[in-house]
């Protein structure tokens, strides 16, 4: 099993017709994920490469039923988008844009908890989720990943994501879902809200978590795996070298006064009983000898 | 966009926060003539972006002509942990009764804006944090509803303000959580807010972080640009579209993804050698921005290997390769190259830079074998 999304999950893009959009969306198809309707105002009827283009999501709800949205808007239009695709009623939205003002982050968020909480919003700034070989939405490049799990990975940065799949891609070790939950402010989903959900996905059997400096999102999550979690959990924790009080790339990667220092994120981690790595490959290395002891 | 103190007081009159009348001088007959205009006594401020600048000898008060001049003479140059005073804040000085602190941030636990009140005031706030958390009065702010005066006041008078200062402090605390949403600030604080002895409240500093990715729809801020203290290889990439934090090591760093960025600094480090930057050079990797990567590390004086650092998602790495190389014909390269490629196409990739036999460039297999091998190279 997979979280969030798996063979079934009925996609539509908005944005299909801008470069993001088309380019992530065919490769999403071409993976073999349903991507199965376009979004974007002004351009109904019309279709891209065969995907049908709709002016709103829920005439794209209407004709084909989505399970998931794919935001690929800019950053402008896509607090509106994230907004109309959960009035709409989708359960799932995935959004990889980058930029998007902090307060509209935080107006988006209010008002997805206010107004549809049943709407999980993945993102925004993520590189998406890939369940390998079932369902991949987003820009990770599926050939990297490895069906068949039993790892979950979740990850709040892009190319530190990819390099997770491809160190257990690399030594057999399969991913049963890889979810980016990204770098910005005011997340969607957080590390708790995807660890719970492998908590409870039966195939899933272990959790690698790449967390970074700044916020307090991994300490949250030490928290629950100290208190909730029975699954083994190997972390890495990025910007442990980061000088204080300057944002490394990401607008959430920022350590200000003695807060969201990655030493506080590793200890408070390994005092809820996870297996902290200094480096990528370590975290790989380690995951490979805790699938292999569950046998 | 970290803002002077200056540049934020003028922002926080656009929303109807008070300031002291005050001018800007670069010199000291400006500093002088900025005096006269505000009028005697009044306080000069060195206008860096660092705290502690008072107890630096930032900040003197001066009563008359000479004075200005004799501060401003000193202050003007003077360094401050770093930073080089170019800049004075001349403002005509207040009575100051009670010193209080407000701002407004965001909680990202929470995922709300949070503002925080203190009758404590003119000291660092973290400072009051460790010491007497229970003097800073805390209310979280839903984006949905905003902030009523009413709320205002109630924050106010739990932070147990003085009670003539209640109801002006309640209204500059409205205002300010304007300034901080529908100006795209990511922090606005007032430390000291203060209360004069006839009876009014005004900010008596001003610090402002402005949301860089919300620039679009502030056409003022504008004026601000050019005036931060940027470093020269800083604003060299913020040109070039690259995002480059100028470090003090010797392993020049390149690297596609924040994440992996921070990461490649951590790896060096472990390894015994120190970045001497952190670059992230996006999501892609062409001829162009790899290029445009080498030149900017290239200017640094103390890097003595570099260390590119690529996964290939959706870049393919042999695009990568032949990025680099492109790269190679255009820049003069001052320190050997230690590149990791991994990902889509590596194996391509490794022929493609093997076939070009340079010694410019050593390719490793992993980015641990990378780093070591890098500041190997750094040091001899």
């Amino acid at each position: 099993m997979s979280i969030f999304v798996d063979e079934s999950t009925r996609v539509a893009v908005q944005g299909l017709t801008g470069s993001q959009g088309r380019f992530h969306g065919l490769r999403n198809r071409a993976y073999g994920t349903k991507i199965v309707a376009g979004v974007t105002p002004g351009k109904g009827g019309t279709d891209v490469e065969g995907v049908p283009v709709y002016d709103s999501v829920a005439e794209a709800i209407e004709a084909h039923g989505v399970d998931a949205t794919f935001v690929a808007v800019p950053p402008r239009a896509a607090p509106d988008a994230i907004l109309q695709a959960a009035e709409a009623g989708v359960p799932f939205i995935v959004c990889i844009t980058e930029h998007i003002p902090a307060k509209d982050e935080a107006y988006v968020s209010a008002r997805l908890r206010r107004d549809f909480p049943n709407t999980r919003l993945l993102g925004p700034n993520c590189p998406g989720i890939i369940s390998p070989g079932k369902c991949n939405i987003g820009i990770t490049s599926g050939d990297i990943a490895l069906p068949g799990g039993p790892v979950g990975i979740v990850s709040r940065s892009g190319t530190l994501t990819y390099q997770a799949l491809h160190e257990l891609s690399q030594q057999g070790v399969g991913q049963t879902t890889c979810v980016g939950i990204g770098g910005d402010p005011v997340p969607g989903l957080t590390f708790v809200d995807v660890l719970e959900a492998f908590e409870a996905d039966p195939e899933t059997r272990a959790v690698m978590m790449i967390g970074e400096i700044g916020g307090e999102a991994e300490e949250m999550a030490a928290e629950y795996i100290k208190t909730k979690m029975t699954k083994p959990v190997v972390a890495y924790i990025a910007g442990q070298t980061a000088p204080p009080g300057r944002k490394m790339g990401h607008a959430g990667a920022i350590v200000s006064g003695s807060k969201g220092t990655a030493q506080a994120k590793m200890e408070a981690l390994a005092s809820a009983g996870v297996t902290v790595a200094k480096n990528p490959t370590e975290a790989g290395e380690l995951m490979v000898e805790v699938v292999r002891s569950l046998g | 966009m970290d803002l002077f103190e200056y540049q934020g007081k003028q922002y926080f009159a656009r929303y109807g926060i008070p300031t002291s009348a005050g001018a800007v001088a670069d010199t000291v007959e400006e500093a002088v003539e900025a005096a006269e205009r505000v009028g005697y006594p009044v306080v000069v401020k060195a206008q860096v972006q660092v705290g502690g600048r008072g107890k630096a000898g930032g900040v003197k008060l001066a009563a008359n002509r000479d004075e200005v001049e004799l501060h401003a003479g000193n202050i003007l140059g003077l360094d401050i942990k770093g930073h080089v005073v170019r800049r004075l804040w001349i403002e005509h000085a207040t009575d100051i009764a009670k010193e209080y602190y407000a701002s407004f941030t965001l909680d990202r636990a929470a995922k709300l804006h949070l503002a925080m009140v203190s009758a404590k005031g003119g000291v660092e706030i973290e400072q009051v944090a460790e010491e007497d958390p229970g003097a800073i009065a805390r209310r979280h702010v839903n984006p949905l509803d905003g902030l009523t005066i009413e709320e205002a006041r109630g924050l106010v008078i739990e932070a147990g303000l003085d009670a003539e200062a209640i109801e002006k402090a309640a209204e500059v605390l409205v205002s300010l959580y304007r300034c901080y949403v529908e100006g795209d600030a990511d922090l606005v604080e007032i430390n000291p807010l203060v209360l004069t002895p006839d009876g009014r409240v005004h900010a008596l500093d001003a610090k402002v972080t402005l949301d860089d990715d919300a620039a679009w729809r502030h056409p003022e801020w504008s004026e601000f640009e050019g005036t931060g203290e940027i470093d020269e290889r800083e604003r060299l990439a913020k040109e070039k579209g690259l995002q480059y934090i100028g470090l003090d090591g010797s392993v020049g760093i390149i690297a596609n993804g924040a994440g992996l960025a921070m990461s490649t600094l951590d790896v060096v480090n472990q390894v015994g050698g120190a970045a001497a930057n952190f670059l992230d050079i996006g999501g892609g990797a062409d001829a162009d921005v790899m290029a445009n990567a080498l030149e900017v590390i290239n200017t640094d004086a103390k890097v003595r290997a570099i260390l590119v650092n690529i996964f290939g998602g959706i870049v393919r790495c042999d695009e990568v390769a032949r990025g680099i190389l492109a790269a190679l014909d255009r820049v003069e390269l001052s320190s050997p190259i230690v590149l990791r490629l991994d990902g889509t196409n590596a194996a391509q990739a490794r022929e493609i830079i093997a076939e070009r036999a340079t010694d410019q460039i050593i390719s490793e297999a992993t980015m641990l074998s990378a780093a070591r091998r890098a500041v190997e190279v750094a040091a001899s």
